[in-house]
C-alpha cells in the first residue's frame, strides 16, 4: 500500500546543538531525527535501571560521563518521562529544612543551573524565585527555622513580610478580611520552574550519545536473586544478566522492591495537578501556599500551572477528581481573586511514594547488587540530577556518598527519620 | 468513591479518613525494636486488592475495614473494625 506521508530525507542532526546549526536544519525541510536510538536489548549489561525518568537516566548519564561504565541498560515500561516526570509541576528549589534536605538539593539546583551546557539541550531553567505564604504565626516560626537552616547552608533564602510580598506579586488579596490574611512570607530567589521533558529528553539524548541503551516499551516482570545477591532482570521482551539493579521507579518503587525480596517504608498517593488557558506573563514568582494546599506558577507559555496536596487516600489510579478542581479554584482564588474569568484547560494526576519522614530512601539494599532511588514524595523531580549524580557514585565506586547516607533503607529499623515534613511545600 | 458504610449505607468516601493499611500490632512482651519499626514503617503498598482501615469521620464515627482495589479505585465491601477479631 503506497504511503500517503511525504518522504523526505532524514539527515544526522549535528553532534552538538547551536542556533546556526538548529536553524540551517530547520530550512533544510528534512525531518527532524530522534535525538536517541532504538536498541536491541543485549543479553548481559553491567548495570540495569528500572525507570525511564529523570532519575533513571540522570544515574545512567553520570554513570556512563562520571564514571566511564556504558554498558548500561535503561529500562522503562511505557515512554522515557511517562511517569512523575512529565507530571510534576516543573518546580525547582531548595530551601528544605533539615541540614540533609538542604545541602543535597542545593547541589541539585546547582546542577540544574548548568544542566543546558552540560547536556548541550536547552532546559529552559528559570530562576524566577519561590515564594511560600504564611498565613499565621507557626507558619511564620517554621519559615524562619527554615530560613535559618537555609543561610547556616549558603542557600539564599528569607523571611519577608506582607508588604514585600506583595511588591513581588500584586496580585495577591493581601487584605484583613481575607479568610487566610498573609503575614509574610519565605522567599527563596534561586527557586524557579524548568521545562520537565526537555531535561528528560536532554539526558536521554546525552545518555544515549554516551553509549547508554535506552528501552523504551519493555517492562520489567521479575528479579533474580540468587544468595541475596542480583543475578539478573525479567522483562518483557526476554531475560537480561546483570549484577546491580537500580530501582529509580516512582510509584511503582514497591512493586518493582517487592521482586528482589525488600521491603519498602512506603505508601503511594496520586497528586493532581491542573493547567489554565495561556495569558500574559504577570505571575514572575512561584507562589505557595502550604494552608490553601496551593502552588501557583506561570509557564513559559503563559499557563498558570496549580498543584496542590496528595490526595486523601493512596491508590495507584491516576484520575481526576471534581473535588480536586473545586478546592484548588477556590483556593488560587482566596489568593488572587482576578483570576476567577481563567477557564481551567486540562488536569491530571501523579503518583507520589510518601515515606515516614518525607525523605526519600536511598543506597544499598539487604540484597547485593539491588540499590534504590526511591520514596520521593512530592520532591522527587526538583533532586533529579543529585540523585543521578549520588547514585552513579555508588553504583561505581560502592561507596555511599556523603551527601546521602542520611536517606539509607536502615533509617527506619534503626530509628534515625530525616524529618521534612516542615518543608512540604503543601500540607500533606 | 463510595464505600458502604455498614451503620450509615453507601457513602463518599470524602466523609471518610484513610487510617492505614491494616498491620497486626505486634506482641507487647515480646516484639524487640525492629518489629516495633517494622510495624511502624514497612508497608505492602500493593496495587490491587487491599485490606485498609478508615474512619467514618463525617457519619457514624466508627473505624470501617475496607477492601478496595487500589488501581481501579473500587470498594468491594467495608466491615465494622470493632467486630474484626484480632489475635
Amino acid at each position: 500500500m503506497p504511503s500517503r506521508q511525504r518522504q523526505r530525507p532524514r539527515t544526522p542532526l549535528p553532534r552538538r546543538f547551536s542556533a546556526l546549526s538548529l536553524a540551517r536544519h530547520g530550512l533544510s525541510r528534512a525531518d527532524w531525527p530522534r535525538i536517541w536510538r532504538p536498541r536491541e536489548l543485549a543479553p548481559t549489561y553491567d548495570a540495569v535501571i528500572v525507570g525511564g525518568g529523570v532519575h533513571g537516566l540522570a544515574t545512567a548519564y553520570y554513570l556512563a560521563r562520571n564514571h566511564g561504565l556504558t554498558n548500561i541498560a535503561v529500562l522503562e515500561q511505557s515512554y522515557l518521562g511517562s511517569g512523575g516526570s512529565g507530571r510534576n509541576t516543573a518546580i525547582i528549589r531548595s530551601n528544605y529544612l533539615t541540614r540533609e534536605g538542604v545541602r543535597f538539593y542545593d547541589r541539585s539546583v546547582k546542577l540544574y543551573e548548568e544542566l543546558s551546557t552540560d547536556l548541550n539541550f536547552n532546559v529552559m531553567f528559570s530562576q524566577r524565585g519561590h515564594l511560600t505564604l504564611a498565613h499565621n504565626d507557626a507558619s511564620l516560626r517554621t519559615m524562619r527555622w527554615r530560613a535559618e537552616v537555609n543561610a547556616l547552608q549558603g542557600v539564599d533564602s528569607d523571611v519577608i513580610g506582607a508588604a514585600e510580598v506583595g511588591r513581588l506579586v500584586p496580585q495577591l488579596d493581601l487584605s484583613d478580611t481575607a479568610h487566610h490574611p498573609i503575614l509574610g512570607g519565605l522567599y527563596h530567589p534561586p527557586g524557579g520552574i524548568i521545562r520537565h521533558d526537555a531535561v528528560v529528553w536532554g539526558y536521554a539524548r546525552a545518555a544515549d550519545a554516551l553509549g547508554v541503551h535506552l528501552h523504551q516499551g519493555t517492562e520489567v516482570t521479575g528479579i533474580d536473586v540468587e544468595g541475596d545477591a542480583v543475578r539478573g532482570v525479567q522483562t518483557s521482551r526476554g531475560p537480561i544478566s546483570t549484577p546491580v539493579v537500580v530501582n529509580c521507579t516512582a510509584g511503582w518503587a514497591t512493586l518493582i522492591a517487592d521482586m528482589a525480596g525488600v521491603r519498602l517504608p512506603i505508601t503511594t498517593f496520586p497528586l493532581q495537578a491542573a493547567v489554565t488557558e495561556p495569558v500574559r506573563p504577570f505571575l514572575k514568582t512561584v507562589v505557595v501556599s502550604g494552608s490553601l494546599h496551593v502552588y501557583v506558577s506561570q509557564t513559559a507559555r503563559g499557563e498558570l500551572v496549580f498543584g496542590a496536596a496528595v490526595d486523601p487516600f493512596p491508590s495507584y489510579s491516576m484520575r481526576g477528581s471534581l473535588q480536586f478542581t473545586e478546592s484548588v479554584a477556590g483556593h488560587v482564588l482566596e489568593l488572587m481573586p482576578a483570576l476567577a474569568p481563567l477557564r481551567v484547560l486540562r488536569q491530571w494526576a501523579g503518583l507520589c511514594d510518601m515515606t515516614p519522614d518525607f525523605s526519600p530512601v536511598m543506597g544499598v539494599t539487604p540484597v547485593d547488587g539491588f540499590y534504590l532511588d526511591v520514596g520521593w514524595g512530592t520532591y522527587g523531580f526538583k533532586a533529579g540530577p543529585v540523585a543521578g549524580e549520588t547514585m552513579a557514585e555508588l553504583v561505581a565506586t560502592g561507596k555511599t556518598p556523603e551527601l546521602i547516607a542520611g536517606f539509607d533503607l536502615a533509617r527506619f529499623a534503626e530509628g534515625r527519620l530525616v524529618g521534612e515534613r516542615g518543608a512540604a511545600a503543601v500540607g500533606h | 468513591m463510595l464505600i458502604p458504610c455498614p451503620l450509615c449505607g453507601p457513602r463518599d468516601a470524602l466523609e471518610f479518613r484513610f487510617v492505614d493499611e491494616t498491620v497486626l500490632r505486634p506482641e507487647p512482651q515480646s516484639a524487640g525494636p525492629e518489629q516495633w519499626r517494622s510495624y511502624l514503617y514497612l508497608r505492602a503498598n500493593r496495587a490491587g486488592a487491599v485490606t485498609e482501615l478508615w474512619l467514618h469521620r463525617s457519619g457514624c464515627r466508627q473505624y470501617v475495614v475496607v477492601e478496595r482495589d487500589s488501581l481501579t479505585n473500587t470498594v468491594t465491601a467495608a466491615r465494622l473494625a470493632r467486630k474484626e477479631a484480632v489475635s
